[in-house]
């Protein structure tokens, strides 16, 4: 199949895609976590049938902002406020039941100072460069060419900015924050991505012993070869995926979210931007070369 | 090739062994599974084989202390905050917490103190504990006006050899008793020589605990601290001074406490949403490639027994994030099966049964090789096992890393071995008639 033929369709696509991501952070920016901005997070379950407006409205008659209010489970409900000491907490916890009528059980408190969000932005940003840095050298130097390693790696930053475009949307319409696992998941997805890519550049590799080194045909040829196997290999995970997403518990979701759109990107990615952008440098590469 | 397969049956078997929880019941009755106990002359190999659950499935504390070192020399910081981390070790082992973690993490200049308490209820009196000073000093009084001045003495909290718990022989109340080094002793003989009918101030971190009048010289080098205790507040003072005083002052960032029932929650709707998932695999695993899907799916469940078995072998400390990893990690065990099933598809035209299916596995593993070693790259950075402090060195993105590389070492193993072997063993051509 002559899957190369549109290529402009595929970068009218990808440009699409992170284009309405890109003005998504742009207009709305990130809902982002307490791991990053620093703030309380506070988990009660109550014995009593309680609406989530009268619990956050317990909470706000003891004399703290709650931020925001979401149900995890059976009267089971997640605060998040400010950053509040020990014995705030101490205080709420003890006054709560009168201000709601109904005994609880408290499950979690987290506290984050304020500080502790650029630290862990440059930690990330650091893993982010090494594991790209190191995935662009292993690729470049397993098949003997920069032209394969940029591409794959374009292929992945693809992914990245579309995986933040989607949780910039998501943040603004369903409430996704961006913590500490949406920065793991992207991680992954970055490996996950370059896995698929070596793949069809694998048979690209093959077929250039058998068939020449026409890189338009030769790329027709391994896309054709792997689309099934790509296609499989992707719904496993996302089968996995749509499992914890269901079942898993309201800790994991968003991140299991965040997998699942970065696996579908990391799939569309391999040939569909990685390979396309290979074809596309090698063609200006030869017109390049004719013209000297 | 039979004694291969019957290999990885034995190994099957054994790590299934190792992955069943401590208490099974079959048909009514309890068995418990022994755990590892060998002893062979002086060599001893104990292990036992439970799950290790990280603080958010065990519940338990996560707590982040900030060392502040601005007042001491910048060569001598590293060794004040190695200090701070040494005591509070002490104290949360004298606190009776099991299996502990201290850790320090520094990162451009600011030095934090990690401190993981597993299963730990009462988190306030360990933040409490943890984060005193504890520095003790003797002081005297001078005027016994309430305007009083203390003047801190040259004996302190270093000069301690233990400190107990005891009761006043008189009216039984509460008190901790001190037990001073032979310096120290000393010491206090001296200032109390001085100090007859004065009192003597007893100050923990500015504050007097206590202020006794000295009635004569105390050469026995012991004193007795008697105030308004309860038998815990004495207990609780007892840690702090036998564990010494913290070279730096700490304050408490960050803090994130999880109560067990629910990590066991958690637990359960992972098992849940895990069986769900692989439930689904499996089927589009036959679905896809019929009798080779079963090899898969036979692969798949070797794949979660060893895996398991591994996890309770290392031990990996398993978090939430970490089953994510390891459920991911199953999603992409597949792909090695995947990769070679599609292959031999290919070459299934071009040449006899057998050599196709060897040929499969030889040109599949290329492929298989170079994109595991890239993600076992990613998950080496995440997980970051030098330490390196410009990383993150601890929560959730490392758990998720360790449980992500090795389920793609064990993929590697059940995807490519053990199919390999299994489908030579096991499937049979059935394209050709039978040879009589």
């Amino acid at each position: 199949m002559n899957w190369m033929k549109y290529r402009w369709l595929y970068f009218l696509i990808s440009l699409a895609v992170a284009g309405a991501g890109v003005f998504s952070m742009i207009k709305w920016g990130f809902r982002v976590g307490v791991d990053f901005t620093g703030g309380s997070v506070l988990e009660y379950r109550f014995d009593e049938k309680i609406s989530e407006e009268t619990a956050a409205a317990g909470i706000e008659k003891i004399g703290f902002r709650v931020t925001s209010v979401q149900k995890t489970g059976e009267e089971t409900y997640l605060f998040k406020l400010a950053p509040i000491a020990r014995a705030d907490k101490d205080k709420i916890t003890q006054l709560l039941p009168n201000s709601v009528g109904s005994s609880l059980n408290e499950l979690r408190f987290e506290n984050v100072g304020p500080s502790m969000g650029p630290e862990l932005i440059k930690k990330t940003l650091y893993a982010l460069i090494i594991s790209a840095g190191a995935i662009l050298l292993w690729v470049a130097y397993q098949f003997r060419s920069l032209k394969f390693g940029v591409s794959a790696t374009i292929a992945t930053l693809h992914d990245s900015l579309v995986l933040l475009g989607a949780f910039s949307l998501l943040g603004h319409f369903f409430g996704a924050e961006v913590d500490f696992l949406f920065v793991t998941a992207m991680l992954t997805i970055l490996s996950f991505s370059v896995h698929d890519t070596i793949v069809v550049y694998d048979r690209i590799r093959e077929s250039q012993k058998k068939f020449g080194s026409d890189m338009y045909f030769l790329a027709n040829k391994a896309t054709s070869e792997t689309m099934v196997r790509s296609l499989n290999n992707s719904f496993t995970i996302i089968f996995m995926l749509i499992a914890l997403i269901l079942l898993g518990g309201s800790t994991t979701i968003w991140f299991a979210v965040a997998l699942l759109v970065g696996t579908i990107s990391g799939t569309y990615s391999s040939p569909f931007v990685a390979v396309s952008v290979l074809v596309t440098w090698d063609q200006i590469e030869q017109r390049l070369k004719k013209q000297v | 090739m039979r004694k291969k397969v019957f290999g990885i049956f034995l190994l099957t078997l054994l790590a299934g062994y190792i992955s069943l929880p401590k208490h099974v019941s079959l048909f009514g009755k309890k068995f418990d599974r022994i755990d590892l106990n060998l002893h062979l002359g002086k060599f001893t190999l104990e292990r036992n084989f439970d799950l290790k659950l990280g603080l958010d499935l065990a519940g338990g504390s996560h707590l982040v202390f900030d060392a502040d070192t601005d007042k001491i020399p910048a060569e001598k910081r590293k060794e004040a905050v190695e200090g701070a981390r040494n005591i509070i070790e002490k104290r949360v082992n004298l606190f009776g917490v099991s299996e502990p973690s201290v850790q320090i993490a520094s990162f451009e200049g600011k030095n934090r103190i990690v401190v993981e308490l597993p299963g730990i209820k009462n988190t306030k009196d360990a933040v409490n504990l943890i984060g005193k000073t504890a520095q003790l000093n003797f002081a005297k009084v001078q005027d016994a006006s309430p305007s009083a001045v203390l003047v801190p003495t040259d004996l302190t909290g270093a000069d301690l050899q233990n400190a107990k718990v005891a009761f006043d022989s008189k009216n039984g109340k509460p008190g901790v008793s001190l037990e001073f080094t032979k310096e120290g002793g000393e010491k206090f003989a001296k200032i109390t020589e001085e100090n007859i009918d004065k009192p003597l101030a007893i100050v923990l971190d500015n504050q007097v605990i206590s202020a006794p009048v000295v009635q004569e010289k105390i050469t026995g080098g012991t004193a007795q601290i008697t105030g308004n205790f309860t038998t815990d507040e004495a207990k609780k003072l007892t840690i702090e001074l036998n564990s010494g005083a913290l070279p730096v002052p700490v304050q408490l960032i960050e803090e994130r406490t999880v109560g067990a029932t629910l990590g066991t929650e958690s637990i359960q709707r992972s098992i849940k949403a895990g069986m769900v998932g692989l439930a689904m695999v499996g089927i589009f695993m036959i679905a896809s490639y019929g009798k080779f899907g079963i090899v898969a799916d036979v692969g798949l469940i070797i794949f979660g027994v060893l895996t398991l078995a591994l996890y309770k072998l290392i031990p990996v400390t398993l978090t939430l994030p970490g089953i994510a990893g390891f459920l991911l990690s199953v999603g992409m065990a597949t792909d090695s099966n995947i990769l070679i099933f599609e292959r031999f598809k290919e070459e299934r035209v071009k040449r006899p049964w057998a050599d196709a299916l060897e040929v499969s596995f030889g040109r599949a593993w290329d492929s298989i090789r170079d994109a595991n070693i890239a993600t076992l790259v990613t998950s080496f950075i995440l997980t970051n096992p030098l330490d390196w402090q410009f990383l993150h060195t601890s929560g959730p993105v490392r758990g998720f890393a360790i449980t992500l590389a090795l389920g793609i070492v064990i993929s590697l193993f059940t995807g490519v071995v053990v199919s390999r072997n299994l489908l030579r063993v096991f499937i049979k051509d059935d394209t050709q008639p039978k040879k009589i």
